[in-house]
């Protein structure tokens, strides 16, 4: 369509590939495809004619596994789709689920939900501006990168006890309350963290090289990224003001202030610029998060899908009984059918569940963001060097894990 | 199916279908351009459920796109669902649609037979929908006539069968081997 490089007539695909075209497959064993990846890429010398992505390496049927497990067994296997977003994977999960329910949220609960989720984005988005710059060719963003990351990894590790799959959100609320001192750490990284973003800019922000191998790259527009169904940082780097948080609130997006960044070069340039604007964003949400914390429950009042307390479980006879029969048989949901969105940090993720009534979803469907942004990259692809290839790839900031399910 | 959703809509107090008022802007607009065009409409949980017949649903969604009240430029998710191999129809094929401009949401559903589960692509009105119709069909082994290249995107080429169909069993058939 509509790329910044024509592609002249000589590069069309012809009949005796030997002649001038040679076909290679990138990947799927390659480092810069971030997983199991495979690109059919025709080459004519070294411009682009057509790239075919080849999915399903990691393809390991989790959508199915869901309909054999009750609800509550859902929320670990979300964890493993985008792995470097597990707890936006869980917040979706468990909202589409709650919508179901019909349940309402405490605020505190709500509060601790959007704070950790962009803690995660932060997290998420550092992932990407590591491998991305790593694979352009600039190694020591990676280090800086994974330092700050591991500070994230610890506050996600103090509440939930898990890393990189915390399965913190749970339907009707959290797993259990932050622990003491929680916030004073989270302070600590909010008052180090601009310190770390304006050390990337001056690692990378400035530097000529990356800004030769970024800007004019992977040129896609507005117009098309939305044909494409791109969305998140993706669609904002070609300018469009589009934001799940916005445009369709949930946890109460709608009382934080923040801006939206866009760029309007639709380039590998302006979604780096994108990412690196929504890092401070994300830094300012959670800052705003933690000044409202108020003591509160972190569980919706549902005795029959929230389990109990301990302490209840040990003096109160119905406490035990629902206990034991969420965790045996599960609680039933109501016949129905949701799609949830959200901004996920890599862009709209959305959670079909259909249940038929009973413990077990019918069907659950994820709509993952690396899955429809990795679409449009044969378009993106076309006319381009294979070196932007590496470029466009980490531009889209794909996970293969949610690509794949 | 029916019979839970209909109870939620007098429970919400909205109006059903039955009498031919839709409370839905979109339903009544479509019904407004071609009374065969809407099946039935479901409000719940706050979203919109429209059922289309199968052989309309690229003239719909190729109004929907354009139809300045409504705009929906963005196809946000296409799934399919099996509702069981002794159900008829059995195929459900949901189409999520967004507006980036009014950010309305919507959802178009279409019925198919287990013996013809053909359905027309929506690939040449949202290009996004190119991907979601080969999962589906991978899938489900729903086919989407017109779409430019349905293949299998997730499972082996040589895969037997549609993983998603709900009489495939978990853990398959046998191991799968590369020989």
């Amino acid at each position: 369509m509509s790329t910044a490089v024509n592609i002249p007539p000589q590069f069309e695909i012809v009949d005796q590939p030997l002649d001038t075209q040679m076909t290679i497959s990138m990947g799927p064993q390659h480092p810069s495809t971030h997983g199991v990846l495979r690109l059919e890429l025709v080459l004519d010398g070294e411009m682009v004619v057509k790239a075919t992505p080849d999915i399903g390496y990691l393809h390991t049927g989790m959508e199915k596994l869901f309909e054999y497990r009750k609800y509550q067994q859902g929320i670990v296997i979300t964890d493993r789709m985008d792995y470097l977003n597990p707890l936006g994977n869980n917040l979706a999960y468990v909202m589409a689920v709650e919508k179901l329910l019909q349940i309402e949220i405490p605020e505190r609960a709500q509060t601790i939900r959007v704070l950790f989720c962009e803690l995660q984005r932060i997290a998420s988005h550092l992932v990407w501006l590591g491998t991305h710059a790593l694979d352009i060719g600039a190694m020591t963003v990676f280090f800086y990168c994974f330092r700050e990351r591991e500070k994230i990894l610890n506050l996600i590790e103090a509440a939930s006890g898990g890393r990189l799959t915390p399965s913190y959100f749970r339907i009707g609320g959290l797993m259990m309350d932050i622990p003491a001192g929680f916030e004073r750490r989270v302070k600590q990284f909010l008052d180090d963290f601009p310190h770390a973003v304006q050390e990337f800019h001056k690692l990378i922000t400035g530097n000529r090289i990356f800004q030769k191998r970024t800007q004019g790259v992977g040129y896609i527009s507005a117009e098309d990224a939305i044909d494409w169904g791109l969305s998140g940082p993706s669609l904002r780097g070609s300018g469009v003001d589009l934001d799940i948080r916005r445009a369709n609130p949930y946890c109460s997006y709608e009382t934080y202030d923040f801006d939206v960044p866009t760029e309007p070069d639709c380039d590998v340039w302006a979604r780096y610029m994108v990412r690196m604007r929504e890092m401070d964003e994300s830094h300012k949400i959670v800052q705003q998060a933690l000044a409202r914390l108020r003591p509160g429950p972190v569980k919706a009042d549902a005795p029959k899908v929230v389990l109990p307390d301990r302490e209840a479980m040990k003096t109160h006879m119905d406490a035990l009984i629902h206990h034991f029969l969420i965790v045996a048989e599960g609680f039933d949901v109501p016949a129905g059918e949701v799609y949830m969105p959200i901004e996920a940090s890599k862009g709209e993720l959305g959670v079909y569940i259909k249940s038929t009534g009973g413990p077990k979803p019918a069907r659950v469907h994820f709509r993952g963001p690396s899955f429809v942004n990795l679409s449009a990259l044969p378009d993106l692809a076309r006319g381009a060097m294979v070196a932007d290839i590496v470029a466009i790839i980490g531009s889209l900031d794909i996970v293969l894990g949610e690509i794949d399910r | 199916m029916e019979q839970p959703n209909s109870q939620s809509n007098q429970t919400e107090g909205q109006e059903s279908n039955a009498a031919g008022i839709t409370p839905s802007p979109v339903a009544a607009a479509l019904q407004r351009e071609n009374p065969e065009w809407v099946r039935e409409v479901i409000e719940a949980l706050g979203e919109t459920t429209i059922i289309v017949p199968r052989e309309h649903i690229a003239n719909i969604c190729a109004l929907l796109k354009t139809a300045p009240d409504f705009q929906f430029n963005f196809l946000a998710d296409l799934c399919g669902f099996d509702r069981g191999p002794e159900e008829e129809p059995r195929f459900e094929v949901n189409y999520h649609l967004f507006s980036t401009l009014k950010h309305h949401r919507v959802r178009l559903k279409v019925l198919l037979n287990e013996d013809d589960a053909h359905v027309l692509s929506v690939s040449g009105i949202w290009r996004t929908a190119n991907w979601h119709e080969r999962e589906t069909f991978d899938l489900f082994g729903v086919v989407f006539d017109d779409h430019p290249d349905l293949r299998r995107i997730l499972l082996p080429d040589d895969w037997q069968g549609h993983a998603l169909r709900k009489d495939f069993p978990l853990r398959g058939y046998e191991p799968y081997s590369l020989e």
